[in-house]
């Protein structure tokens, strides 16, 4: 009886065994999200399915869990190490609490790495940022300068005076101010990203500066209250607001004239590149460590830092002419 | 007469708005301008309606922190219900969100009416729940202004007679207001009963059911607000107004309205409200560092309290001694 026992288990590792090497010809690489039915996640696992037409050999397993918690996210790590996947491509919930889990997958020998949002260094081989500081902020002064060919007075409108990202993406912007000339800076105001601040410091800023050409904000909340006010001053079309914002909740600005453009990271070429980095280190193709180039298709390549971490591309730019296309996807 | 008239807190209010005016206009001249003071009052106008359903509330020796959360649920449903009906005439939403508003206005007196919790308790424990309420229905997605009807968003900005619909919705709340509180039997209960409940019951006066109108009331101009704030933003999320209820209490207490209940009157409530909103559309134009700005603010209010308690301290303390002697 044990005999015929260890024989039948004998026979089921053989069985993977042989059919372990006839799967691995299509690399099957999962995109973990923060949670499901979330448009912006979506809109990355369309970037994803793009990647895999690309490449040929990659299918893709798109999966997160239904609400944004890691135990669900880890519940959904331990699946895909059972199913035995090539890579893991995750935007955490949790930057800590993931990491046991995504070790015993790499121990497995699956590729992971992390995009959007982090996980610490010991539980991935590399981290995906959208974006960088410094790229930010050039984008940001680089948008209102676009639509002012002769120069002018712009501001900024900012989240709270305390808020790390906004102040490092506006210290970031001033370091670049001057490779745009004629553009000038004349203030920086804060709405505390509240509708109902934002907006009256959005009016104060016209008032004050009655030739100012262009606001710039940042912050989702504050973009949206700046370019109802601009709206509502009727000045739409004199003053443009633009900094970071996400197209459905800027539509109806751009349909105004009250913002020309904005910015915000394009969760396609997110999600594709996140694909085209797993698949290229789960092929062997390259080797995450830092200062290494590892390309991403058309996007490029992502240099690393000492972290392991490198940043996609400037912040892609939304304006009449694409706007129609995103403003449903997030 | 003369005297005790230039004692009234409304007054010394009024005085200190000039004061405060004038004191911008060196700095600022064009602040004054009509158009703009027109556009201030505008502004303030949310404040000015909430804070008279506060003043309601408060009189009654109540509190209302829940009306911001209020607000911001009101507000979300109004604006799904005109993403999923565009064409639902105006009049119905506003009755909508009066009504909306009012419920979640009689579920807090119902609590300290029959319950007997107390009432910071009560709109403290509401306050929660609303948000989160807001949250579940919209799963924390923003109704955006694209998603919104034009008619929808056009209301409180139709101008009639100079002045924009939403500024004359806070004038005729203050009207009513006046009447309500001089004129009827119910106002006069809010006095009564805040100030003295065991007499109140004596006249008979309902003292939860009047504290229990006072919330509904509240309620009913915290849902129209509502409505009138998520249009004129045009947008609608779940922080929407986050930290407005102190901002509404802190209108009252400066107006004069005693948070020991009782005292206050509908000009207080009106000034403290125009105070507060002068205050906060003066400070972004007079270019002031922003940890100024919360610094300015939260020395006004109590400054205001502080002036509260000293005259309403003194008056206590005669009244005291009188009746000692009758003894």
């Amino acid at each position: 009886m044990k005999l015929f026992k260890s024989l039948l288990a004998a026979t089921a590792v053989a069985a993977v065994c042989i059919a372990g090497p006839a799967q691995a010809e299509n690399k099957r690489i999962a995109l973990v999200v923060k949670a499901l039915g979330i448009g912006f996640f979506e809109a990355a696992a369309k970037g994803a399915e793009e990647a895999a037409k690309e490449l040929g050999d990659v299918e893709i397993i798109y999966t997160g869990p239904t609400d944004t918690t890691a135990e669900g996210q880890i519940e959904v790590i331990n699946a895909l190490i059972a199913q035995k996947v090539d890579a893991i491509a995750i935007s955490a919930n949790d930057q800590d609490a993931l990491v046991p889990a995504l070790k015993k997958a790499m121990q497995r020998g699956i590729t992971v790495v992390s995009w959007d949002s982090g996980v610490a260094p010991e539980g991935r081989q590399l981290h995906l940022n959208p974006s960088s500081n410094p790229l930010i902020g050039n984008m940001i002064i680089k948008l209102a300068a676009d639509h002012l060919p002769d120069g002018g007075d712009v501001a900024v409108l900012s989240a709270s005076a305390t808020a790390t990202n906004q102040n490092i993406w506006i210290e970031e912007m001033n370091k670049v101010k001057g490779n745009y000339p004629g553009i000038n800076v004349v203030a920086t105001v804060y709405g505390d990203d509240l509708a109902d601040k934002s907006y009256r410091e959005a009016q104060g800023l016209m008032q004050t500066y009655p030739d100012l050409k262009a606001i710039i904000a940042p912050t989702s909340v504050g973009i949206v209250a700046a370019a109802q006010a601009v709206s509502d001053a009727e000045k739409a079309g004199k003053v443009n607001v633009t900094g970071l914002g996400l197209p459905s909740e800027m539509a109806g600005h751009v349909d105004s004239g009250a913002s020309k453009s904005f910015a915000i990271w394009n969760p396609i070429d997110l999600g594709y590149s996140a694909t085209m980095l797993a698949y290229n280190l789960a092929a062997g193709n390259a080797e995450a460590k830092p200062g290494a180039d590892i390309p991403m298709g058309r996007m490029g390549a992502l240099t690393l830092d000492d972290k392991n971490e490198g940043a996609m591309a400037d912040p892609f730019v939304y304006d009449s002419s694409n706007i129609d296309d995103f403003k449903d996807i997030f | 007469m003369i005297q005790s008239f230039f004692k009234t807190r409304e007054v010394i209010l009024g005085v200190a708005i000039l004061v405060l005016l004038i004191a911008i206009a060196s700095r600022f001249p064009a602040f004054v301008a009509p158009r703009n003071l027109a556009n201030v009052f505008n502004d303030t106008a949310p404040l000015v309606i909430l804070a008279l359903g506060q003043m309601a509330v408060i009189l009654t020796r109540c509190i209302d922190l829940s009306v911001a959360a209020n607000l911001a649920l009101t507000g979300m449903i109004v604006a799904m219900l005109n993403t999923i009906m565009p064409g639902l005439p105006i009049p119905f939403i506003l009755v909508i969100a009066i009504a909306l508003g009012a419920l979640m206005g009689l579920a807090n007196g119902l609590l300290v009416w029959k319950l007997e919790i107390p009432p910071i308790v009560v709109t403290l424990g509401t306050m929660t729940v609303y948000r989160g309420i807001i949250f579940l229905i919209s799963n924390g997605a923003w109704i955006n202004a694209h998603e919104m009807s034009p008619s929808f968003k056009a209301f409180p900005r139709e101008v009639i007679l100079g002045l924009p619909v939403l500024s004359w919705i806070a004038i005729f709340v203050v009207i009513g207001f006046i009447v309500l509180i001089s004129r009827t039997p119910l106002g006069r209960a809010f006095y009564a009963v805040g100030g003295n409940p065991h007499a109140a019951v004596y006249t008979g006066i309902n003292v939860g059911q009047t504290q229990c109108a006072a919330f509904v009331l509240s309620g009913a101009l915290a849902g129209l607000t509502g409505y009138l704030w998520v249009a004129r933003y045009a947008v609608a999320y779940v922080d929407i107004a986050g930290g407005f209820e102190l901002e509404v209490v802190a209108a009252c207490v400066i107006g004069g309205i005693s948070i020991a209940g009782g005292i206050g009157s509908v000009g207080g409530a009106l000034l403290g409200a125009l105070f507060l909103g002068i205050v906060k559309n003066a400070l972004p134009v007079i270019n002031i560092s922003p940890f100024w700005q919360l610094a300015i603010s939260g020395s006004a209010i109590i400054i205001a309290v502080a002036f509260n308690a000293t005259s309403n301290r003194t008056k206590g303390r005669v009244i005291l001694k009188k009746a000692e002697h009758a003894q």
